[in-house]
């Protein structure tokens, strides 16, 4: 139950994401106050759901527990496999695609005229439109699904990581040539690592379109995976069932981003660790 | 081989002094800026030599051009007679900004310009940390840049060029983001090393207390374009008590004497 709670909560308060202090050293108060929010979320869940706001608005409590009976009769980690397939393929393949194209235009001017309108054209987009245009070429499998996540978590990627690499510290750039590095030295040793932060909000930004990405195509287009689970509770009037797969969609791409900031903390930025 | 026991035998010239950074007709201009113009200047080797002008002057550039960092538009630069035009292993720079990368510790910044060249890391660590002890940051080897005072940057960016171990020492006003405590302690040391390292130092200050203090030879530019309008060799004895370096009748005539050359341009 304790567990439940806190997985619920957190995907509702975004705390742990912008709060950077979160990994510094004083540990005891976010905790308290994190835990103070996710009561209070859940105690305004309950509360809402019990006037009720909606008729299909269930409370917290029976969402909990219909969390329970989709875990123990296996609809859910049947649906996450299907969602989860082309999701990861998606957001792997955005990421290295999207920083080796955005390193690449950041570096390279010719690159840079070719590459970046398109993407800034698609960023401005609203391309969820695009994804039953993709379907109509890519039909409703596994294609298309993968190439709705990655039309949505692209260009925020590509677009971070050029921007980044483009203003990197001049002085260190320097720095490097006067003690003779060459080209790959100066990339992988200044650039990337002067770039991290800004391609890693990027990165969180994309994997967060990702999950929007597969859940429309799901929604939208193959009625398979959570999508699915969604939709066939909704039309069975189970808005607890299906309430409680949406939070834990959430709650599952809140932790991804979790994890991916204590990624970049733990490898490519050690000094913001704090002291 | 005869040839060369030849030329190393007694010469009827006087022998001319070592100089290990020779500077032939340098001018560089930015634009419609005409930064420097017909620089020649030798640089002893084993000695440090400050180049001193008012503000814009041309200093940095004429010192990145030594470096191989800028390109200048005419004249050459030859190190130990061979002439450059790009960086190289036997000239280590020392920035004004620090240039100290924030996401890598002290060790790892000393050993940065070994890291490029490939030494290994045991190696190099160890290179890095007896170069962070010779100027005084012994302790500090896993802080982040962050963690220092400016004083203490600079001092991982001069470890840095140490422990490269290079013949010349390029110091773009390395003490102007540094407090004046900091600074006194720094010169001294700068002298030190001086002495116990055998290397080249070409320094650029806007201080000519500095200049005097620190430098066997100083070179004067004038403003705009850039000219070298007077060399002073002060012959001070650094041997003693620093605070009595300050006070000495020598250097007090000598600070006097380079204020009045400058003076022309800033009226
Ligand atoms: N990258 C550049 N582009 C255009 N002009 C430049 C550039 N760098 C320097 N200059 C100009 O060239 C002249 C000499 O610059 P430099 O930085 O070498 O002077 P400096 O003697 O080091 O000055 P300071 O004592 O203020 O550091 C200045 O007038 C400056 O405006
Ligand atoms: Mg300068």
């Amino acid at each position: 139950m304790a567990v439940s709670i806190r997985t619920d909560g957190e995907a509702a308060s975004l705390a742990p994401l912008s709060n950077r202090s979160a990994t510094g050293a004083s540990w005891d108060q976010p905790i308290l106050l994190r835990l103070v929010s996710i009561a209070l979320f859940a105690g305004v869940w309950e509360v809402a759901g019990r006037i009720p706001v909606s008729f299909a608005f269930p409370t917290f409590s029976d969402t909990i527990i219909a969390f329970f009976g989709l875990l123990a009769d296996g609809s859910l980690a049947t649906a996450y496999l299907s969602t989860l397939q082309p999701l990861v393929l998606g957001v792997v393949l955005s990421a290295f695609l999207g920083v080796g194209l955005g390193t690449i235009c950041g570096l390279w001017r010719t690159g840079e005229w070719l590459v970046i309108p398109v993407f800034i054209v698609l960023q401005a987009a609203p391309v969820a439109a695009f994804i039953p245009m993709v379907t109509f070429v890519y039909g409703i499998g596994m294609t298309a699904k993968t190439l709705a996540v990655m039309i949505l978590a692209l260009p925020v990627i590509v677009l971070n990581t050029y921007k980044a690499v483009r203003n990197v510290n001049g002085s260190l750039l320097v720095m490097c040539r006067s003690f003779m590095g060459t080209r790959w030295q100066t990339v992988s040793k200044i650039i990337l690592p002067d770039a991290s932060p800004v391609i890693f909000a990027g990165l969180r930004l994309g994997v967060a379109a990702g999950f929007v990405g597969v859940v429309l195509a799901e929604l939208l287009i193959t009625p398979t995976g959570i999508g699915d689970l969604i939709t066939f509770h909704r039309s069975r009037a189970d808005y607890a069932e299906m309430y409680a797969t949406i939070a834990s969609i959430i709650a599952l791409s809140t932790l991804t981003l979790v994890f991916l900031q204590w990624v970049e903390v733990r490898v490519f930025r050690p000094e913001s660790r704090g002291a | 081989m005869g040839a060369t026991a030849l030329r190393n035998g007694p010469s009827p010239v006087p022998a001319p002094i070592d100089s290990i950074v020779e500077v032939r007709g340098i001018s560089k201009t930015y634009g419609n800026v005409e930064a420097l113009r017909g620089i020649d200047l030798d640089f002893p080797r084993g000695k440090l030599t400050s180049l001193l002008g008012p503000s814009g002057c041309g200093k940095t550039t004429l010192l990145k051009i030594i470096a191989g960092l800028i390109r200048a538009d005419g004249g050459t630069v030859a190190i130990n007679g061979k002439r450059v035009s790009a960086p190289g292993p036997e000239r280590a720079f020392v920035f004004q900004d620090f240039a100290l990368m924030p996401w890598a510790t002290v060790t790892r910044n000393v050993a940065f310009g070994l890291e490029l060249r490939g030494t290994n890391k045991a190696e190099r660590e160890e290179t890095a940390r007896r170069y962070i002890a010779e100027v005084g940051l012994a302790g500090f080897e896993d802080k982040y840049p962050h963690e220092l005072s400016g004083g203490m940057r600079q001092r991982v960016g001069l470890a840095r060029a140490l422990s490269v171990d290079a013949d010349v020492l390029l110091l773009d006003e390395p003490f102007s983001a540094v407090d004046e405590q900091n600074r006194r302690k720094f010169q001294e040391d700068l002298i030190r090393l001086r002495t116990n390292q055998n290397k080249t130092f070409i320094f650029v200050t806007h201080s000519i207390e500095e200049a005097v203090y620190i430098s066997d030879r100083i070179v004067l530019l004038s403003p705009r374009p850039g000219r070298v309008s007077q060399i002073i060799e002060p012959e001070i004895d650094r041997s003693g008590d620093p605070e009595r370096i300050h006070r000495d009748r020598h250097y007090l005539d000598t600070v006097d004497e380079i204020w009045q050359g400058l003076k022309q341009y800033v009226e």
